[in-house]
């Protein structure tokens, strides 16, 4: 058990990086405490398996430090860091059978047969996989080899890190949920550290406490789920969480106020002094009320998802998603949008420029 | 319950008869020939198991069956772990990979009796590169065409020059299907380079591994050109595998009864060691 810092880290995949985009990760800081579930979300090509590589020593980085509590491991062997990775395509020794697969760590450490036996038959009985133990992995379903990956992790004690690099992909989808509670509920009983890489929001937000937004190679926003969703730090937060994502209307900000399509827009709080860049409004369609009052919009589109109503209505060329519980109007209607103003934010190059509700200025 | 589509059989027909002609008629001809004794002029007798019977008994026969299977062990007990070795140490990606594989395929490009003939010339003791510079520059008493051994040294080093880059070429393709997480998780366990060959690389190498020993051992149990036009089956009879054996019973000997059924047990004992092989390799596979 231990507590990770990441340091100052950089890595390129090329040998002599010039400019910020030959970087694969631009400097990332980072403390993971002991004991916390987290995910890292990103889209594909973020840099997160990237991040996740280092931390379990397969790769080495460009630049930077990485400590587990005071210790620099960070240009230790995988084997002597103590963790654990469990990969998206489940890797099984396929002519073990499941008792010999979940021993194997054990055995290359030289463990004895007792103690082997001891820990096999209690992490089995943790993961459900006590029946099956003298079978071969190889015939064994997705799932179950999955589970036995990560069995091969958990079964050395005091295990520093349990990493899963998007574990569910080949999961049959009524398989997910379930494998998915019982990653929290492992995560309860033995208190490592974990951290879940996923480009799947829902995965993400039902299993991590806290959850490390990234793009493009940068951590934009660290946070528990509810603050991604109601405070996104950066646009990219609110497009990539939510569904739909959040609005981003283009605007101008004069005299301290932010102006759309004409209209004065009022912003959680004030902004933040800086000096000029793109200005973006951000609001999620769950914030936006249908009124008599308020800007006048277009509907041109009414969706059904099931449990409300998607409607996009146009202001000028700027195309607004509305989420609507009741009633919906007709398409082509004319009709009036209120945005509420305490989750109504300004963005300037993309990052959040109001202070919060509340700050003081 | 009463079968209802006959017409099935107009469908399998053409299998049929492309697998008579081509296997069944020319085998029965040969099984017609080993239950008869002939003297020419189109004129045979019965002969029933007899010549079986006799070339089952025969110490002939039995030599000669006793060095194939010692030239098959052979070959196949160096160009398999060799064939293994030299897939492991070639590079997974980059320039030199098509360079490898190129130069390893060029060997089975070659057709056999030019290998036969190429390694008698450069084996010659008195003009070819290799023995002359063996014999006078190292000074090694090297002649494969007086000394047994010599002649089996050299039969036994052509067949694996010729035949080595098939069990290369396919061991390669077992290892460079392996995906990288497997050998990252084999590290995150702490297993040693042995543990990875023998529960990694050795597992997922082992279907291309059987097919690679099944064609390796058919085709070097019915070796015949190459050992015929290097050593020609000397010096004496020393080097005469069961393929020269039975070439010299049935056109030398003009003995096609013997032959015959000689070709028979040859077929079968192929036939059975294949059949055990692939059935014993395959029996757990899921």
């Amino acid at each position: 058990m231990a507590k990770i810092t990441l340091s100052k880290l950089r890595h390129s995949y090329y040998p002599n990086p010039e400019k910020p985009d030959d970087y694969a990760l631009k400097e990332i800081d980072l403390d993971w405490e002991d004991g916390g579930a987290y995910a890292l979300l990103g889209p594909s090509g973020c840099g997160k398996s990237t991040l996740l590589n280092i931390i379990s020593g397969l790769l080495d980085p460009s630049e930077g430090r990485i400590l587990f509590d005071d210790q620099d491991v960070t240009h230790l062997p995988p084997d002597q860091r103590n963790i654990a990775q469990v990969f998206q395509f489940p890797v099984i020794y396929d002519t073990m059978t499941v008792f010999n697969n979940l021993a194997f760590p054990l055995r290359n450490r030289g463990v004895d047969e007792v103690t082997v036996k001891a820990r096999v038959a209690e992490i089995a009985q943790m993961l459900e996989l006590g029946d099956m133990l003298h079978t071969r992995a190889a015939g064994l379903s997705p799932d179950n080899k999955q589970k036995i990956s990560m069995g091969r992790g958990l079964v050395r004690k005091d295990v520093n890190v349990v990493m899963f690099d998007e574990p569910l992909t080949v999961i049959d989808p009524h398989l997910k949920w379930k494998l998915r509670s019982k990653l929290k509920e492992l995560h309860q009983k033995v208190r490592a550290t974990m951290i879940y890489v996923t480009h799947d929001q829902t995965e993400a937000l039902t299993f991590a406490d806290q959850v490390v937004v990234m793009n493009d190679g940068e951590i934009v926003q660290i946070g528990t789920p509810v603050e991604l969703f109601e405070r996104p730090a950066h646009t990219f937060v609110g497009h990539f969480i939510g569904s739909p994502g959040m609005n981003v209307l283009p605007c101008d900000v004069s005299q301290g106020s932010a102006f759309f399509n004409g209209h004065m827009i009022p912003l959680e709080g004030n902004i933040t002094k800086s000096k000029t860049g793109k200005t973006e409004i951000g609001i999620r369609p769950e914030h936006i009320s249908l009124g008599d009052h308020g800007l006048k919009a277009v509907i041109c589109k009414v969706s059904d998802v099931g449990r409300h109503n998607v409607v996009e209505a146009m202001i000028g060329d700027t195309a607004i998603k509305v989420v609507v519980n009741g009633a919906v109007p007709a398409q082509g209607e004319a009709i009036h949008l209120s945005f509420d103003p305490a989750k109504t934010r300004l963005y300037r190059d993309g990052w959040i420029a109001t202070q919060a509700k509340g700050a003081t200025p | 319950m009463k079968t209802q589509y006959q017409k099935a059989w107009f469908f399998v027909l053409p299998v049929l008869l492309l697998v008579a002609f081509n296997a069944l008629i020319p085998m029965m001809t040969v099984v017609n020939y080993s239950v008869q004794e002939t003297f020419g002029n189109n004129l045979f007798f019965w002969e029933g198991l007899g010549w079986f019977e006799k070339l089952l008994h025969s110490e002939r026969f039995h030599a000669a069956l006793g060095r194939q299977f010692l030239f098959t062990g052979l070959i196949l007990a160096i160009e398999v772990p060799l064939g293994i070795i030299i897939a492991l140490s070639m590079p997974r990606s980059g320039f030199w990979v098509p360079v490898c594989l190129v130069t390893m395929a060029l060997p089975m490009l070659i057709p056999w009796n030019v290998v036969g003939a190429m390694w008698n010339i450069f084996t010659l003791p008195d003009i070819g590169l290799l023995g002359y510079l063996m014999n006078t520059t190292l000074g090694i008493d090297y002649d494969m065409t007086q000394n047994p051994f010599a002649a089996w040294a050299t039969i036994i080093t052509m067949d694996v020059w010729h035949w080595t880059s098939l069990v290369v070429l396919l061991s390669y393709a077992g290892l460079v299907s392996i995906p990288d997480a497997y050998y990252q998780a084999a590290k995150i366990d702490g297993a040693s380079s042995w543990a990875v060959f023998r529960y990694i690389q050795l597992p997922k190498m082992k279907q291309v591994l059987t097919i690679a020993i099944l064609l390796r051992f058919m085709d070097s149990f019915n070796i015949y050109t190459e050992v015929f036009v290097l050593t020609g089956g000397g010096p004496g009879n020393s080097t005469t595998l069961l393929s020269i054996d039975l070439v010299k019973i049935a056109l030398g000997q003009f003995d096609l009864g013997p032959a015959a059924a000689m070709s028979l047990i040859y077929f079968a004992i192929t036939l059975l060691v294949s059949w055990l092989f692939y059935t014993l390799m395959t029996k757990d596979d899921t």
